[in-house]
């Protein structure tokens, strides 16, 4: 019998393996080994034909921490994590708590506010361009009717990082509202009697019953937003190209320039690894802190 | 009082929509006008579709309709074989590991194929795949995220059907093929649809693999279209990015209740 028991579970593990080597394979491929090779290429010279790349240890980091460009960039992107994270989830708490209220036309301001969600960035940017070219744009249209003069908004460093973050918030807005919008579905309707009988107002049974409930969404939405602030920067391509004068570049944009448009590769890697290590973070405290919260069974 | 606050509230969400929807109808209303038609907001003008027939001459859009439907489509694919497999094993075979694995493989929900484009490209290009579709599709077949959604809907069959399709004589495979998949099948349509839609959208990392018109997406396509050094009009660009939302915007206008469960679904785990 223990016999039995010992050759089924054996049968079992090569089951499992034999299952999971598709995607082990895979995922070792494009995510485990890249990320091991781009520390090792972080530590690494930049190689001429001349000269083969050689050790260099931390050299490429303390480079780029001697690159002004690099702050600038990691100011840019702190600026647009800070705002985009939570301007477009309060304007998600709004459309959801206007989506699921009763209002008119409820059908045509839910489509209204999801549709950016299915476009690509590219769209986006594109439709975006429209508004803010000078002279011609919609903003510079609406702004002469007011006797405001022409304001380049892409071309100036003060407002093309706002024109690009404003893009964002557009694009991501509608896609966290549907979170909220299945959260507060779920919350039971005898609270919000219990509340008319306490004789609470609109606004505080929002304050103190809703907004606590969302609590654990909201968490999930900031991790979410979170991630978005390193990865969306599509527009930047078709809007700024990351000017004028750095003014709108972004993180994974200048890692993208290093590596593609100045071959610069261990600059990269060195900056990729830096990003790597934020995820990691961030991935750190979603599984130790908010997954204590939420069960996976 | 309260009668007066709702109004406004109404009044509200209705500006805010208005607002969040603008973008594309000025875009749409561009489209179908000249150009100092459209920068002038001259609303009596005539429609054309000369903007369409400018736009569709400027590049091979049918190619890259084709290059996007078949990325899509070989995302797909791969996707759920492999998310299949991976996510039964995780969710009913019991072996020594499998928690360290498993965490691994969530690791990878953080390492963004997008920040690692450099080793990406380096390791696509020497494995033969650059410039080719299989190319831009490989790196994002092993999801972490389908296994996780895989994993979740399979740990919810019933196990008394595991054991009927057993007694029965099913093997491990066929049991997997026909009790499992059939059963998980809201969860597919909910990752197909959330798939097809990032990877219809998805541009850096196919601009970095893709160099000729033959694989090139899209989203792509039309960034090279309306690059500032081609001097195209915003009419035209805007017709350019309307044809090119086109389809998946009917889609979403159309199935939009199974689009927004799909990304419920898809994103509270």
């Amino acid at each position: 019998m223990a016999h039995h028991v010992n050759l089924e579970r054996r049968r079992q593990a090569i089951y499992g393996w034999i299952l999971l080597s598709p995607a082990a394979i895979l995922l070792t491929t494009f995510a485990f080994y890249p990320s091991l090779a781009t520390f090792w290429a972080s530590l690494m010279s930049r190689g001429t034909r001349r000269k083969p790349p050689e050790f260099v240890g931390g050299r490429n980091y303390s480079d780029l921490f001697a690159d002004p460009t690099f702050w600038v960039v990691v100011k840019n992107n702190l600026i647009y994590a800070g705002a985009t994270i939570p301007i477009s989830i309060s304007i998600a708490l709004a459309m959801a708590l206007w989506a699921n209220s009763k209002i008119p036309a409820r059908g045509f301001v839910r489509t209204a506010y999801f549709t950016p969600t299915v476009l690509p960035m590219i769209a986006a940017a594109n439709l975006w361009l429209f508004f803010y070219t000078p002279g011609l744009g919609v903003l510079d249209q609406i702004g002469s009717l007011f006797g405001l003069p022409s304001v380049n908004w892409l071309g100036q460093p003060e407002t093309a990082l706002w024109a690009i973050i404003i893009v964002t918030i557009w694009k991501e807005a509608g896609f966290f509202m549907i979170f909220y919008l299945a959260a507060l579905q779920t919350i039971p309707e005898d609270l919000k009697e219990a509340a008319d009988i306490e004789g609470a107002s609109r606004w505080t049974y929002t304050r103190r019953i809703v907004l606590p409930l969302l609590m654990p969404t909201t968490l999930f939405i900031v991790v979410n937003a979170l991630i978005n602030s390193v990865k969306l920067i599509d527009h930047l391509f078709i809007l700024t190209k990351g000017g004028p004068n750095d003014a709108s570049k972004l993180i994974l944009y200048y890692i993208w320039e290093m590596a593609f448009a100045f071959f610069d590769a261990p600059q990269a890697a060195a900056m990729t690894i830096l990003v790597l290590a934020v995820l990691g973070i961030v991935a750190a405290i979603k599984f130790t802190y908010l997954d204590k919260r939420t069960h996976y069974q | 009082m309260k009668a007066l606050s709702q109004h406004i509230e109404a009044f509200g969400a209705m500006v805010l929509a208005l607002v969040w929807i603008s973008p594309l109808l000025f875009a749409f209303w561009a489209a179908f006008h000249t150009t100092s038609d459209a920068v002038n907001f001259n609303l009596s003008a005539a429609w054309t579709l000369d903007n369409f027939r400018t736009a569709w001459a400027g590049a091979p859009w049918l190619r890259y309709f084709l290059n996007t439907f078949l990325l899509v489509s070989v995302v797909l694919i791969g996707q759920f074989v492999i998310t299949t497999l991976a996510g039964f094993a995780f969710a009913k075979v019991a072996f020594t590991g499998k928690d360290i694995v498993f965490i691994l493989v969530l690791m990878q929900l953080f390492i963004l194929p997008e920040v690692l484009i450099v080793e990406n490209y380096a390791m696509v290009s020497r494995i033969g795949l650059f410039d080719t579709i299989l190319g831009v599709g490989m790196p994002y077949m092993a999801s972490a995220f389908g296994i996780f959604l895989m994993r979740q809907a399979f740990k919810s069959v019933p196990i008394e059907l595991h054991e009927a399709a057993r007694v029965e004589g099913c093997g491990w495979f066929g049991i997997l093929l026909r009790v499992y998949v059939p059963l998980a099948r809201p969860t597919y349509l909910a990752y197909a649809l959330v798939s097809v839609s990032t990877h219809w959208n998805n541009f850096l990392w196919p601009l970095i693999v893709t160099n000729s018109p033959d694989t090139r997406p899209l989203t792509v396509g039309l960034s090279i279209f309306g690059a500032p050094e081609n001097g195209v009009d915003i009419s035209v660009i805007s017709a350019a990015t309307m044809m090119s939302v086109a389809p998946l915007l009917v889609a979403f206008l159309v199935f939009q209740r199974q689009f927004v469960q799909a990304f419920l679904r898809a994103g509270i785990k």
